[in-house]
């Protein structure tokens, strides 16, 4: 029994860590763009507002300076960021599996393992760049504006400024952030289990309803925190070991 | 011809003035410093060279080229700037090392990315990053730090660290090196050892534009001195004639202050 159980529970994990590792490898890059455009301070309207008002010969107004302060790239991404991060993971999740469905006369996502998988991933590649973006934007402007000034005047571009002296300074600022958030996104995956995607919680579950011809078994859903455990054990030794590796630098 | 001319340079923030009609040159190989109360706007005005701040009104010139010129947007160009940075050298109050590079990498690093851009640096790499190497650690051996070039910037006491940074703003070879007060973030027994070195590089004709507190080593390290005040320069002149016999009442009361301490 215990081996039949392990065995199921084991595939259950397997897609479990898929998520985790696909989700990272997607909101880790996508984060980051979030958090440039959030940053963004690209306002159309400054310089033809300015001009418009020399040209006229009129003084600044309320109207004139809110046209010249809009910034429609930072306005957009801090709304999306906004939504995301202001509702339930579990209710995009089934939003963007559900309603296209409703919408379309057929469902996108197909009606196997894979089209949910894919369901999942992508709604955990979106929600977790969003936090990323805020963790990364404290990160990139906790690192002080004279790094960056330094680099201007030694007539670096911006993204040799950026990559040659402001990213490491800022991976080192989000290590302890970053390591919270992502175990966080560990015990998340099992939020995939709303749309049946087949994750050890899940796994764990159906010995209860019945499964492998085993029915009415407690144990196997409390024996995947054991997984879980064992796996966010290893990140919180992976974390300290990053935390070591940057220590030479203050 | 002067290397640099500045004229009738204007700065805004907001509705504050921060810089009024300043103007003024300085010779090749000349020591130029610049003193006043904080918030008299010198800094500004190092930040305007440097291309830190957009002056409202106003051109700076080097050797006669116009590098900047407010009323000519072509001279603004942010694809120009950065190599007409590299005219200007900036030692800042609080060095602004990169800390997680090394004292020599500090140094060598702006260097090796802008030799990338050079054509010849697939087929001569070697030579290249020899080159810059090898006069990294001469300017830390001319800084006295030749057995600090290892170190990380966190290693280094504040003196150190400020001679990492003028050494590494002497590796891009400009031509006009900016202090901004260079030891206003240093313990008074630090001090000596950044000035010292400073007033070496004026021994070797370097040009040097300095804003400091330090009005002794103004008179005798600098050719010339301004003093600005509210924006404004006051006056100008031979360094030791505006600091031991100022003409105006105003640069008289700021350097009577600096005498009682």
């Amino acid at each position: 029994m215990f081996a039949t159980v392990i065995g199921a529970l084991n595939v259950g994990f397997l897609q479990t860590l898929k998520l985790f590792a696909v989700t990272l490898l997607g909101a880790i890059p996508l984060g980051l763009i979030v958090s440039f455009g959030s940053m963004s301070r690209w306002a159309p309207l400054g310089r033809p507002v300015k001009w418009f008002l020399a040209k006229t010969r009129r003084e600044a107004g309320g109207c004139s300076r809110f046209l010249m302060g809009l910034r429609p790239i930072s306005l957009l991404t801090r709304l999306l960021v906004w939504v995301i991060r202001g509702t339930p993971l579990m209710l995009q999740l089934i939003i963007l599996y559900y309603v296209p469905g409703k919408v379309l006369d057929q469902s996108p996502w197909g009606s196997g393992e894979t089209g949910r998988f894919l369901a999942s991933a992508i709604a955990f590649i979106i929600n977790y760049s969003c936090y990323f973006s805020e963790i990364y934007r404290g990160g990139i402007q906790g690192v002080p504006v004279g790094q960056q000034e330094a680099g201007m005047v030694l007539g670096m571009t911006k993204s040799q400024i950026f990559f040659k002296v402001t990213l490491l300074q800022m991976i080192k600022r989000i290590v302890p952030p970053m390591s919270n958030e992502i175990i966080t996104l560990v015990k998340d995956t099992s939020i995939a289990r709303i749309i049946s995607m087949q994750e050890v919680i899940w796994a764990g579950y159906a010995f209860m309803k019945g499964s492998h011809g085993y029915s009415g078994l407690l144990w196997p859903l409390f024996f995947t925190g054991v997984y879980y455990l064992a796996f966010n054990g290893f990140l919180t030794l992976f974390f300290g070991w990053i935390e070591r590796k940057l220590s030479y630098f203050r | 011809m002067p290397i640099l001319e500045v004229h009738h340079i204007e700065k805004h923030f907001g509705a504050t003035r921060v810089l009024e009609d300043i103007s003024f040159s300085l010779e090749e190989g000349r020591a130029l410093a610049i003193i006043g109360s904080s918030g008299s706007g010198k800094t500004t005005l190092l930040r305007c060279l440097n291309f830190l701040e957009t002056p409202d009104r106003g051109q700076i010139l080097v050797r006669g080229k116009t590098l900047f010129d407010a009323g000519d947007p072509a001279t603004q160009r942010e694809s120009e700037i950065r190599k007409k940075r590299l005219h200007f050298g900036m030692v800042f109050q609080s060095f602004h090392l990169f800390p997680q590079y090394t004292a020599l990498e500090n140094v060598t690093l702006a260097p090796r990315l802008l030799a990338k851009e050079r054509p010849d640096f697939k087929s001569t790499r070697r030579e290249i990053c020899g080159e810059i190497e090898r006069r990294g650690k001469e300017l830390l051996d001319q800084m006295g730090l030749a057995d600090r070039a290892r170190h990380y910037p966190h290693q280094l006491s504040g003196g150190q660290q400020q001679r990492v940074a003028i050494a590494r703003a002497l590796a891009m070879k400009p031509d006009i090196l900016c202090f901004d007060e260079p030891t206003s973030a240093l313990d008074p027994e630090l001090t000596g050892e950044v000035l010292k070195v400073i007033r070496s590089l004026a021994e070797q004709k370097t040009t040097m534009i300095i804003v400091t507190h330090e009005m002794a080593f103004a008179r005798d390290v600098a050719d010339q001195v301004i003093f600005m005040d509210r924006g404004v320069i006051v006056e100008q002149g031979e360094a030791r004639q505006v600091i031991e016999r100022p003409a105006r009442e105003r640069t008289r009361q700021f350097l009577a202050r600096y005498a009682q301490q």
